[in-house]
């Protein structure tokens, strides 16, 4: 698969997961973000996701290979959904296979955390007030988290 | 597998029924579009061809440039790209339409980065509708049996056999590369938005150039629109978001803000050049 995409589609970790199978991984790490009915003390009630995908592309491909390279994992893939997304969906997937847990759990963190600040995606949300607003951009000036 | 020598195509048999002139012709960039886009294919092909009718062998424009001339004229551009892959079977072809004058070298250096010989073909979605775009696009020599049936069977889209075949799909770097020109009216516009795009900017002197710039998120929705042609004497980016900010709503303040040149991370204070695709980013929210 390839290292970092995007998905209009539904994301389906299970197939991802079968594309990182390696005969001498001893084990497998992933991260999902899932959506998630409230922030910052609102009540969200869905997502959209948007992104300048020819610059997103060439950076979520930098991420993961640094990942690899930095912890010697055998396999890494990041998967982002774009459009609009329901309480409870799969936003983003992060899988790494390894020789062993420490490096896989590693390499997933710093993927996804690199991912949140480095690449030009966007996330608007819409509140049961019936208000929205672009995260990081509007409500809340300061940094997102880790 | 050795990755094939990469060949270039620029169809140039079309009727131009709904133009009623050759498009072929037509001018956007200071010569025929028919050379302007040869000179663009040969920068990235070990040889390029134009794609004719046999009626058109002759045909001034057409004449002195290196010619495959269709088998089966009258089925449309399937007929150059079949007759390309049967003359030369080893090559990979870079198709190119001639009725594209947004096209860029950017776009074809992606295309052809992003290229995967062992697909049937590398392609772009539309940026319309998400389906493949056959005349700008790399067919690799593995079409040619599939293409060949195709006709044989009769049909004629490029862009169905490409949807029904193993092709390698990218997402356009640039969102208007392959609008392209059917009629005046498009050609009118096409020329109104290309707007000085032929000349560089040091013949033109008072550094004003043109620059397209494309809007996400927050941005997008203050600028009320996805993207923007303007002609600017904004001698940074810097500048440049100075000025629209006299135009559009933007709240954002530039240290807000990154800033992206021809798809790349850049720099607020790098020189902008003519026919630079701008692109300010807001605060990002992955994840």
């Amino acid at each position: 698969m390839k290292p970092f995409s995007f998905s209009q589609a539904p994301l389906t970790a299970d197939v991802y997961r079968a594309a990182l199978a390696d005969p001498a991984a001893g084990g497998y790490a992933a991260f999902e973000g899932w959506v998630r009915n409230h922030n910052e003390g609102h009540a969200v009630t869905r997502l959209e996701y948007e992104a300048f995908e020819a610059l997103a592309n060439k950076e979520g491909e930098r991420i993961v290979a640094e990942a690899v390279a930095r912890f010697g994992v055998l396999r890494a893939a990041c998967v982002h959904r774009v459009g609009s997304l329901a309480i409870g969906d799969l936003a983003v997937w992060v899988g790494v296979s390894s020789r062993h847990r420490a490096e896989a759990f590693a390499a997933c963190r710093y993927i996804i955390d690199e991912v949140k600040h480095r690449v030009p995606i966007w996330k608007k949300e819409h509140y049961d007030n019936g208000d929205s607003g672009w995260v990081n951009c509007e409500r809340c000036a300061h940094p997102h988290e880790h | 597998m050795t990755t094939p020598a990469l060949f270039g195509l620029v169809l140039a048999g079309g009727a131009s029924t709904r133009m009623r002139t050759d498009k072929a012709l037509l001018d956007y960039h200071g010569q025929p579009q028919v050379r302007w886009a040869f000179e663009l294919a040969a920068k990235f092909c070990a040889a390029t061809f134009v794609s004719v009718r046999p009626d058109q062998r002759e045909d001034s424009s057409r004449a002195g440039l290196p010619q495959i001339v269709d088998r089966q004229p009258g089925i449309g551009p399937i007929a150059g790209i079949s007759a390309a892959l049967q003359e030369h079977p080893k090559a990979a072809w870079l198709v190119l339409a001639c009725d594209l004058p947004f096209l860029t070298e950017g776009t074809l250096q992606h295309l052809i980065a992003h290229r995967d010989p062992h697909k049937v073909a590398t392609a772009y979605r539309s940026a319309h509708d998400g389906l493949p775009e056959p005349l700008c696009a790399i067919w690799e020599p593995s079409a040619r049996e599939g293409v060949l049936a195709y006709v044989a069977g009769g049909k004629r889209c490029p862009r169905t056999f490409l949807i029904n075949s193993d092709a390698t799909l990218l997402d356009l770097p640039e969102r208007a590369a392959l609008d392209n020109v059917n009629t005046r009216e498009e050609f009118e516009s096409a020329i109104a938005a290309l707007g000085p795009l032929p000349n560089p900017p040091a013949q033109r002197g008072g550094g004003s150039k043109t620059v397209r710039v494309q809007y996400y998120a927050i941005l997008r929705e203050q600028a009320g629109r996805n993207d923007e042609t303007l002609d600017t004497s904004a001698a940074t980016p810097a500048e440049l978001y100075a000025e629209l900010r006299k135009r559009h709503p933007f709240q954002l303040a530039p240290e807000q803000l990154k800033v992206a040149l021809n798809s790349e991370f850049g720099d607020w204070q790098t020189p902008l050049k003519h026919g630079d695709t701008v692109v300010f980013i807001p605060p990002v929210a992955g994840g």
